[in-house]
């Protein structure tokens, strides 16, 4: 039955085919620009790193001023503080831990003419590479004991280590950053997790850092942040050192845990430490320490922008406008060929066919509305592709992989199916005699 | 005015029209709310920054040597700048406005802990500040060279003068006038006191998305930073062609260190309100593309009705209408449809954008945009029906005779 269905659906599209073609239209446009946005925030909103997101936690304790909450959402400040990471760090609670934050470097290739050029880097300590599963081209990263004596070590880029070094496997050579000298420990792979979520300070989908070299070193360096630097209490005599037993926030602190008890435990901890600190005069605010698994994090650090989501209601009603249009050209069509419902009828045909027939049909024109649809949602992602052609990670969002495709098909057929009930129902309704009078 | 046969003949068959009527009312409430946005970011990107934008360009000087003596480099640096020809002036600083990048701090009116302050943004600079980014001096005076502090980096000592803008004064200070505030002094860091030595019209902070970014101050401070960001003016017309002469001759003064982000201010406005521009062209196309797919719906609405009534046209002719009439007659049943579907779309639209404002911290629409963009879409509405209407005038009355 279903294959007449189908043999009856193509004769029928191809005697109308203005008609079938407008309705082919107005749902390929709908799904074109609802599936556009959908796909934007389908990958801002993507999990970045789904085999462990549930496995790492960020620390956030308030540290703030008594007087003043850091924020209106009254979320504790993104990042730490060099006092608390160290202190946290010293205390290996978690199965593994990392403290980390962007630092700006120099490189200072040898050779002829070279140039110095710059890098952003990330100064970190050992268990950044294995807890982010960061694949490596060449080498590893450092372990502990290089932390501990503050090697003079690097992890770089691919890019950088293509530049610098031919893309050879420049393990144990040394380089020159910033006047220093540096053994090259390994070579990263290609890796841009979407969003960047370790460090979403400073620009949620920026490149990953070129040049890693260990927390301790950069702090040995003096070397402050890149990023945001929030202070809220001025800063004693002392320079650098009076700098680091501040309570400004440069750093970020990741943990990794394997269940949920002990989640408990370290949160425990956490609070526990709070209170030790409350003795000592730090921590005037309220207990408010935060330990947001990846994806918890990325919802509360508001990733996907206002715009994406302003322009997913529109575009949600866009489609509903489509959806208006199809009904009405659907309705057209049936009450043209009113006649040929109410012969079938007369013939014999049952109420379950007619509306199998149209309900059919319908299907049939949302699925070439759905193919449609997908090439002009590739064209509406290059449109925004050249609209923030200034934005260097903007081609990081516009990537339609497979479920993108299967879901803008599926919309398609279901919201065609959607726009047919109301037509469907009144051909079903047409008296099988009704029509033949006029013949 | 046979409104009252009209309507009775579109209720024979309201399936259509209440689906075009619905079509217009979500259209409205589409483009309504569209463009409120369009008016709030286009509003937003209007704004002056206060600075002489056309002729400003700004470079990052990133000194990687070690121990290198930075304060002669910067001194000899804004010497060799401000000696180019067709170079008005040239500082040394941290940062500029829209830069999305900087510094800033709190002011108190009074000092110590627990005392309320005014967020503001910090630039660094020298007695040709002002000269360099264009600004004007409304009240008090520019700074003197003997006034300017040198710092080493990881120190802040804060000098004891400010110049700051007048929001940054009116919001110090909402009592006086911002004249008067000229001579007080304002605390930063909780404790240290810095004199408001004049006040400036204009200067904006650079986040441009901040509530305080208006709130401005300069602080007579050169640093000893590895990196510094000068800031060039150049006679009006000669910006192009200066920006690679001071680019080469940063380049070669110093080996120790790169230049970089060479950059125009009109680029780095481009970039602050990227967002706000491409979120205006893509709402403005979206508006475009539904008022052309529902005015394709009306067309189709007012076609299949011509087509439907067609005999009944032509007995009316024949009975005496004339083809005026029968005009009428379509442009009013699409009028009717489309004063429906406004109304209709007016509420979805007021009730849409109330929701949108608490969700996503958008401005409260104008309500004007509401009757504008009714008569709109009801003007689009006529111009649709005009084909049909004018189709259906033309049946002859000889089709009220005809069996077929």
């Amino acid at each position: 039955m279903f294959r007449y269905f189908i043999k009856l659906g193509s004769l029928s599209i191809r005697k109308n085919p203005v008609l079938s073609a407008l309705m082919v239209a107005a749902i390929a446009i709908g799904i074109g620009a609802c599936m556009t946005v959908v796909n934007v925030y389908y990958v801002m909103n993507g999990d970045p790193i789904p085999a462990k997101s549930s496995e790492l936690f960020y620390v956030q304790l308030d540290s703030w001023d008594p007087n003043e909450a850091v924020n209106d959402d009254g979320e504790p400040p993104d990042q730490v503080t060099y006092i608390d990471a160290t202190a946290l760090m010293a205390a290996n609670r978690a199965r593994r831990q990392v403290v980390s934050y962007q630092v700006g470097r120099v490189i200072q290739p040898e050779g002829e003419g070279a140039r110095p050029f710059q890098v952003s880097g990330r100064a970190s300590t050992a268990d950044f590479f294995t807890m982010f599963d960061v694949p490596f081209q060449y080498g590893s990263g450092w372990d502990e004991s290089a932390d501990r004596s503050a090697d003079q070590v690097v992890v770089l880029g691919r890019r950088t280590n293509d530049r610098v070094f031919g893309g050879e496997d420049s393990t144990g050579r040394r380089l020159v950053i910033n006047g220093d000298s540096y053994r090259v420990v390994g070579v990263m792979d290609e890796w841009n997790p979407v969003p960047k979520f370790y460090d979403l300070t400073t620009g949620d989908f920026n490149d990953v850092e070129e040049v890693f070299m260990p927390f301790s070193v950069a702090i040995d360096k003096e070397l402050s942040g890149w990023g945001n630097t929030n202070c809220w209490k001025p800063l004693g005599e002392g320079g650098w050192q009076a700098f680091l037993n501040s309570e400004c926030v440069w750093m970020q602190m990741w943990v990794e845990l394997g269940n949920e008890a002990e989640w408990a435990e370290y949160k425990a901890f956490l609070d526990a430490y709070t209170e030790s600190q409350k003795a000592l005069g730090r921590f005037q605010r309220p207990l408010n320490n935060s330990l947001l698994n990846v994806t918890e994090h990325l919802e509360a650090q508001e990733v996907v922008d206002d715009s994406v989501q302003i322009l997913l209601v529109l575009a949600v009603l866009f489609l509903l406008v489509c959806l208006l249009n199809t009904i009405g050209l659907l309705l057209a069509k049936v009450m043209r060929r009113s006649g040929d419902v109410s012969l079938r009828r007369a013939l014999g045909a049952s109420r379950r066919a007619v509306f199998g027939q149209y309900i059919t049909e319908a299907g049939m024109i949302g699925l070439a509305g759905g193919i449609i649809g997908i090439g002009l949602t590739r064209l509406g992602l290059t449109g925004i592709h050249v609209l923030y052609a200034d934005l260097e990670w903007i081609d990081r969002v516009l990537g339609m992989d497979w479920v993108m495709v299967l879901t803008a098909v599926a919309l398609a057929i279901l919201s065609a199916l959607a726009a047919a009930l109301y037509p469907t129902w009144r051909a079903v309704r047409i008296h099988p005699a009704s029509q033949l009078k006029s013949l | 005015m046979e409104i009252g046969p009209i309507w009775r003949a579109m209720w024979r068959n309201k399936s259509g029209y209440i689906l075009i009527a619905l079509q217009i009312a979500v259209t409205l409430a589409i483009m309504v709310n569209a463009v409120a946005i369009i008016q709030e970011r286009s509003g937003l990107m209007a704004r002056a920054s206060g600075i002489d934008e056309d002729n400003i360009f700004h470079a990052t000087s990133l000194v990687f040597a070690p121990d290198l003596d930075q304060r002669s480099l910067i001194n000899e640096d804004l010497a060799a700048l401000r000696e180019i020809p067709g170079v008005i002036d040239a500082i040394a600083t941290n940062s500029v406005p829209m830069r999305n990048g900087g510094w800033s701090m709190g002011l108190q009116v009074e000092p110590g802990v627990g005392v309320d302050g005014t967020g503001t943004a910090i630039y660094f600079t020298d007695d040709h500040g002002i000269e360099t980014f264009g600004l004007n001096l409304v009240a008090g005076r520019d700074f003197r060279p003997e006034e300017i502090t040198w710092n080493e980096p990881d120190e802040v000592r804060w000098p004891p003068s400010v110049i700051i803008t007048r929001a940054l004064a009116e919001a110090l200070f909402p009592d006086e006038s911002f004249e008067d505030v000229v001579g007080k002094t304002v605390y930063i860091n909780q404790d240290d006191p810095m004199q408001v030595l004049g006040i400036v019209d204009r200067m904006q902070a650079p986040w441009v998305g901040w509530e305080s970014v208006e709130r401005s101050a300069l602080v007579p401070m050169l640093r000893e930073s590895s990196i510094t960001r000068y800031v060039v003016r150049t006679q009006p017309g000669m910006l192009n062609e200066l920006m690679p002469v001071v680019e080469e001759l940063l380049a070669t003064r110093s080996d120790n260190r790169i230049i970089d982000g060479l950059r125009t201010m009109a680029d780095t406005r481009k970039r602050a309100y990227l967002d706000h521009a491409s979120m205006i062209k893509m709402l403005s196309f979206i508006v475009t593309l539904l008022i052309t797919i529902t005015a394709l719906g009306i067309v189709g609405l007012a076609s299949f009705s011509v087509t439907r009534r067609t005999r009944q046209i032509g007995t009316r002719r024949a009975l005496g209408a004339t083809r005026p009439e029968i005009l009428r007659y379509f442009v009013l049943e699409n009028l009717i449809v489309s004063i429906c579907g406004t109304t209709l779309g007016a509420g979805i639209a007021i009730g849409l954008n109330i929701w949108m404002v608490s969700a996503f911290d958008l401005a409260p629409m104008s309500w004007p945009i509401v009757p504008v963009a009714m008569l709109a879409l009801i003007g689009v509405g006529l111009l649709a029906t005009a084909g049909p209407a004018r189709r259906a005038s033309l049946v002859p009355p000889a089709v009220a005779t005809r069996a077929v």
